[in-house]
């Protein structure tokens, strides 16, 4: 038997760890075995694990700073939602939510082009900001749309529910402004989880080992030397920007159809989300995809198993994201580790990369 | 009479995120970091100064002066625990950290106050000016906040250009690696530069509650990322940039929340930011910065 590649093993072991959780868990949730708050957390789980896998494509493999990643998610929410609500009936459940998720990602991953297209000119601080910036206003938009239907056809409106001037007997409104989408079907399963989070995780894994992936990584080491050897800049950047708010369009499909109100706040859809997100990737390591799946899972399943700390929940993660970056970047911190990896290793592990220019 | 008095509120929100814009401006320009932590220490100064007068019961000015000597203290903290040891990490690193402190303080104070908003009452006490026969009231308040902005920005401007320190400071915001050569000490000249913003966030933080009397432990994040806005309009590291920065954003702010629909109005303000940065990413009064190979 020829030997596998280790870039292959490594990916086949994390396919493999999702495959045996998913079984794992599926089989304890019908056995009956886990809580009803476990049970209920097993979506949210996958939708936080793609979109910690998403945005470690931007952040680690691109290297640049989105803080408006729950911005997508909230495109792809509301487009799939939509779609979900109008056609409500006139299709099978399976095939509906299939079509939600394609329509989630694409939409949001049209976001991330047209979005990506100005915002990647800008680098590091000022793009951080600028993204930063789109998911405020997405969310602020979407809180003052008013889409409803009646015999005549859609009617959109921008102010309130009344303007809409619909036909009293068949009017229905869809989407209300603040209120978002009422009686959503609840279409997310964990198993549907479990597989778009397998499908997530081969698009990038084998996106990063491909010759697309090796340009995009070359853009994050030296932007000017990708350049001068005649990598397409612009051209790399917008599609792991677009593939990355696809994906984070799809676990906001998988989010929305797990709600019976979908409405966009500061808390689902806000900044905190998009931060709640960088501090998986940051925490699971910058540029390692399993490491940030695995830290969705613990980071969001630890709070909410042990309630007594749910209160100090955004205060450890601020220590979490200070310490880390302190431990990764300063002179002593680099010291520990280096040392700690002789120790483990016998070996010095080769200097950390991440030199960019000043 | 309403278009005058909404450009007159423009012009007072605008003075305080021109005092807000000051701090992340000099910073910005110094330690080439954005500190995101900036808008928190605008809610840490708000409750200082609120302590100090409620429980404390002392009066306005020693209050805030007490909310400047607690947030010019916290800054030096941050910047030495947080920001020191990452001065040669990639800016990535930095802006995580900052982050990571913008957070840290968003939520030791939610533990620490709770969540319940707190009225904050203004620190001026004097009656407003009435103009026009009674058609358009100025509050105290305004005048204030807009005469406190012209002092600090005038005061700034000087203590740039005429002492040894403000030298220092466009020194290192010119070239860290020269400045340290000809004998300035770097390190204490960003925490200095920290120290002020700081201390000017607890101004804004103050003036900012008399204007918007609610406190809580949010209070500070959006102004924060709106003043930033507004020193990237004004050119980021420029002092007149930010004043001026901070009163066209201010006047868009409040005549987008009259004329246009006050749901989208902080879209608008963000707009304007995208805006800027594509067009002229280096504001208005910026220099283009040439990057080496």
């Amino acid at each position: 038997m020829k030997r596998m590649q280790k870039t292959t093993r490594s990916n086949f072991i994390t396919y493999g760890i999702v495959i045996v959780g998913a079984v794992l868990l599926q089989s304890l949730d019908s056995a009956g075995k886990l809580s009803s708050l476990f049970s209920g957390l097993l979506v949210p789980l996958c939708t936080y694990m793609i979109l910690a896998v998403s945005l470690n494509l931007v952040v680690g493999i691109l290297g640049e700073l989105s803080l408006g990643h729950a911005g997508f998610m909230c495109v792809g929410a509301f487009a799939s939602a939509f779609f979900s609500k109008v056609t409500q009936g006139t299709m099978p459940d399976g095939l509906r939510f299939f079509l939600a998720l394609l329509i989630g990602a694409a939409v949001a991953g049209l976001f991330g082009i047209l979005i990506g297209i100005p915002v990647l000119r800008l680098r590091g601080d000022y793009l951080a900001i600028v993204t930063l910036a789109f998911g405020e206003i997405i969310k602020n938009v979407v809180n003052v749309f008013f889409i409803g239907r009646d015999v005549n056809g859609f009617h959109v409106s921008m102010k309130d529910a009344i303007s809409l001037n619909m036909d009293a007997a068949s009017g229905e409104i869809i989407v209300n402004g603040p209120q978002g989408i009422n009686g959503m079907p609840r279409d997310s399963t964990f198993l549907v989880g479990a597989v778009l989070l397998l499908v997530v995780l081969i698009i990038v894994l084998n996106l990063t080992n491909s010759r697309s992936g090796r340009a995009i990584m070359s853009i994050r080491d030296d932007r000017i030397a990708a350049e001068s050897i005649g990598i397409n800049i612009t051209k790399y950047k917008l599609m792991a920007f677009a593939i990355s708010a696809a994906m984070a369009g799809a676990a906001g499909v998988l989010y929305s159809h797990n709600l019976a109100t979908l409405a966009a706040t500061s808390k689902n859809f806000g900044y905190n989300m998009s931060i709640t997100i960088l501090v998986f990737v940051v925490l699971g390591g910058i540029g390692s995809i399993r490491g940030s799946m695995i830290a969705a899972f613990v980071l969001t399943l630890l709070p909410e198993l042990l309630r007594s700390i749910s209160d100090y929940r955004m205060l450890i993660y601020a220590v979490i994201l200070i310490a880390v970056m302190i431990f990764n970047w300063s002179r002593g911190g680099r010291t520990i580790k280096e040392l700690t990896s002789v120790k483990l290793r016998g070996i010095a592990r080769k200097k950390p990369r991440g030199k960019e220019a000043r | 009479m309403s278009f005058l008095s909404y450009l007159i509120n423009g012009i007072s929100l605008g003075s305080v995120y021109a005092i807000i814009a000051l701090g992340y401006t000099m910073v910005y320009g110094i330690a080439r970091m954005l500190n995101f932590a900036h808008g928190d220490i605008i809610m840490v100064g708000g409750y200082a100064a609120f302590f100090a007068m409620v429980n404390g019961g002392l009066p306005p000015i020693l209050s805030v002066l007490i909310a400047m000597a607690v947030c010019t203290v916290l800054g030096l903290v941050i910047e030495r625990i947080a920001y020191k040891p990452l001065r040669m990490a990639p800016s990535l690193a930095v802006l995580i950290t900052a982050i990571g402190v913008s957070y840290f303080l968003q939520n030791l104070a939610l533990l620490l106050f709770g969540a319940n908003t707190k009225t904050f009452q203004s620190v001026v006490t004097l009656p407003a000016l009435s103009l026009a026969g009674g058609k358009l009231q100025i509050s105290a308040t305004t005048i204030v906040t807009v005469a406190a902005c012209i002092v600090i920005v005038a005061a700034l401007s000087l203590f740039i250009n005429k002492t040894r320190i403000g030298q220092a400071m466009l020194a290192v915001s010119e070239d860290r690696g020269a400045a340290q050569l000809m004998g300035i000490n770097v390190n204490s000249t960003i925490a200095t530069t920290f120290a002020i913003g700081s201390a000017l966030a607890a101004v804004a933080g103050v003036l900012l509650c008399s204007a918007y009397p609610s406190l809580n432990p949010y209070t500070g994040s959006m102004p924060g990322i709106k003043a930033f806005t507004a020193a990237v309009f004004g050119g980021i590291g420029s002092i007149p940039g930010a004043m001026v920065g901070g009163l066209l954003l201010g006047v868009i702010e409040i005549l987008g929340r009259a004329y246009v629909s006050s749901q989208l109005s902080d879209a608008i303000v963000f707009a304007v930011l995208i805006v800027i940065l594509l067009v002229k990413p280096t504001g208005i009064f910026g220099h283009k910065i040439q990057e080496k190979v």
